[in-house]
């Protein structure tokens, strides 16, 4: 049922059964590695290219969940699945081995969210009762294809973020098929924002506003406050990004710093790795949501967060044309039955 | 003690080209490829109006390595090739001068991804 | 509380450059100061030897130019040369070893679509530039100086 402005509640609070994840070396070496189910020793993962990678990364990563989750792929409905490649092709390539329908979606490191989002409809509308949301990226094959090859030799902005390569994939259930008390309450699909940001090394900053009035209008929708949450977690602002999105509550008297955690600084050791103003991609949210923040809310040290995975929504064309950033952000509420 | 003096002289004027360009990519977020174009097109400009001449007088490889060098060896070599052989030089002169550095920035290119591939640390 | 969102474009780009951090200036000008030099000074060794060698001196600059670029595509195939680039920045992209760099990178790169397509149609994503404004603007201006000592 739409309630407000721009939120959906959820009559039936569809369950977040399992989850599944899967990284890369890199990843490994930071601060969440105990967290992640699967990992990659080679970027290549045994294939010819990082794309082959990639795919191979995600198809590996839902059957993960499946085994996780006990079930087969005859039980699931539909899978949403998202990455940042052009025409989406890793996930197109990684699900074609599956039985199962497919819809592909596309919010750039949004994705996640947007596909838990859709996942959660479906079963709200009782049209599906098992269906998965995945999505993926890959360190090398986004490089390539929205920046510079691997091998040249340059300099990267201190506000640049960098792609996570990893899968996260998450099953959504019917209660009454499965339950295991970690639910899907509230969503509120985002809109996009755009302040002109121009700067593709400086995406926390452009997709800052989408996030602020994500979660603005989803507290007045629902007429909660940021107290109600434990924790707000973000995909992706890196540390730039998070300091703008204080900025922004600042300039509304709210203080958020305290509650808010941000995926793609969680997932790297900022001071060790080198990776900048932290991490992103597609991958980022979704690998870092399925392992650490799903552990955290299965073991309820963590009952009620505010999911908000961010996209940049623009690619090299719209750059090299001039046109500026624009920024999208979809939040979802997940609870803890306690 | 005049070959000490001659790599010191060297050394400062590739450096300081350098310097000029990081200055720029740090300063103004022009992006590697900007600059390269940047201080080739510069190299030919300065070379015409007689400035760059000086300055490789003066740094020499500090002057002809940096790609401004790149540009002065392609206006050096359009002079050389308008003086020799009139107007077919304009278009002659350039790549000739030049077309050592380009044939072995395509084989080496070639030959490199034979046997390489890309990857992370 | 208040939904939208009360900044203006101009008000939000002065906000990021207050809390943008800034590239450490000093440090990336140091390095490249100091490995663009160095470079300038390894193509001016290899020039000495070959001069040294009775090879006279416009020969002995393109056989420096090509070493360079031997160098740099050398390096950049066994993956340095990225690893260079990182702290040197400009030091190591704008000597010939650089341009070097940025032919042999994407060649690497994109041998995953083909020797065509791929190696062939790549090769100069990047220093493409360089030739097409270096070529058209010495034309260009070899056409001026063909006009005014040839012709007025």
């Amino acid at each position: 049922m739409k309630i407000g402005k721009q939120t959906i509640k959820l009559e039936s609070k569809p369950c977040i059964y399992s989850t599944s994840s899967i990284v890369g070396p890199k990843e490994m070496q930071g601060p969440l590695a105990q967290y992640f189910d699967l990992h990659i020793k080679d970027v290549y993962f045994e294939e010819k290219s990082f794309e082959k990678a990639e795919s191979k990364m995600l198809e590996t990563c839902i059957n993960n969940l499946l085994i996780k989750s006990g079930i087969t792929q005859n039980d699931v409905d539909i899978i949403f699945s998202g990455d940042l490649l052009n025409q989406c092709i890793s996930s197109g390539f990684a699900i074609r081995n599956f039985d199962v329908p497919f819809l592909g979606l596309y919010g750039a490191c949004s994705t996640f969210c947007e596909g838990l989002l859709l996942s959660s409809i479906v079963i709200e509308a009782n049209v599906a009762k098992q269906v998965i949301a995945s999505a993926s990226s890959h360190f090398c094959s986004a490089e390539r294809q929205f920046r510079m090859p691997l091998e040249h030799g340059n300099q990267k902005s201190p506000l640049a973020q960098s792609t996570v390569t990893g899968s996260g994939a998450a099953l959504i259930t019917n209660r009454e098929v499965a339950d295991n008390g970690i639910h899907i309450t509230y969503v509120t699909p985002g809109k996009i924002i755009d302040l002109g940001v121009t700067d593709m090394s400086n995406m926390g900053a452009a997709m800052a506003p989408a996030v602020f009035s994500t979660i603005s209008n989803h507290l007045t929708d629902t007429g909660r406050t940021i107290d109600y949450y434990d924790y707000i977690i973000t995909g992706d602002l890196g540390i730039h990004g998070s300091d703008m999105l204080y900025e922004l509550f600042k300039k509304e008297g709210i203080d958020i710093s305290k509650k808010h955690k941000d995926c793609g600084v969680l997932i790297y050791d900022e001071e060790n790795q080198d990776v900048n103003s932290g991490g992103s991609g597609c991958g980022c949210v979704a690998s870092v949501f399925s392992s650490y923040i799903f552990n955290e809310l299965k073991a309820k040290n963590i009952n009620k967060i505010l999911l908000i995975a961010t996209g940049a929504l623009m690619s090299p064309v719209s750059s090299s044309q001039g046109e500026s950033i624009p920024g999208i952000a979809h939040a979802i509420a997940i609870e803890n039955e306690v | 003690m005049d070959i000490i003096l001659t790599y010191g002289k060297v050394f400062l004027t590739g450096g300081l080209i350098c310097t000029i360009g990081q200055v720029l990519i740090d300063k103004t977020k022009l992006s590697p490829a900007r600059i390269l174009t940047l201080f080739v097109t510069l190299g030919v400009i300065f070379t015409f109006l007689g400035i760059y001449e000086p300055i490789v007088e003066f740094g020499k490889c500090g002057a002809t390595v940096p790609i401004s060098g790149f540009g002065y060896s392609l206006f050096k070599g359009t002079v050389k090739a308008i003086n020799e052989k009139g107007i077919l030089g304009i278009f002659t002169g350039g790549v000739t001068a030049t077309a050592g550095g380009i044939a072995a920035a395509v084989v080496f290119g070639f030959l490199a991804s034979l046997f390489s591939k890309p990857t992370i640390k | 509380m208040n939904t939208n969102l009360n900044i203006s474009n101009s008000e939000y780009d002065n906000l990021i450059s207050q809390k943008a951090q800034k590239s450490p200036i000093l440090k990336n000008i140091l390095l490249a100061f100091l490995v663009g030099g160095l470079i300038c000074v390894l193509g001016q060794f290899i020039n000495n030897k070959l001069m040294g060698f009775g090879i006279d001196k416009e020969s002995a600059s393109a056989f420096t130019s090509i070493i360079l670029i031997f160098i740099g595509a050398f390096l950049t195939s066994v993956n340095l040369y990225s690893r260079i680039g990182k702290f040197a920045g400009a030091g190591s992209t704008i000597p010939i070893t650089g341009f070097s760099n940025s032919v042999v990178a994407p060649a690497i790169e994109f041998k995953s679509e083909g020797y065509v397509l791929g190696i062939g149609a790549n090769m100069f994503k990047i220093a493409g530039p360089v030739l097409v404004y270096g070529i058209t603007s010495t034309v260009i201006l070899g056409f001026v100086y063909y006009l005014f000592h040839f012709v007025f």
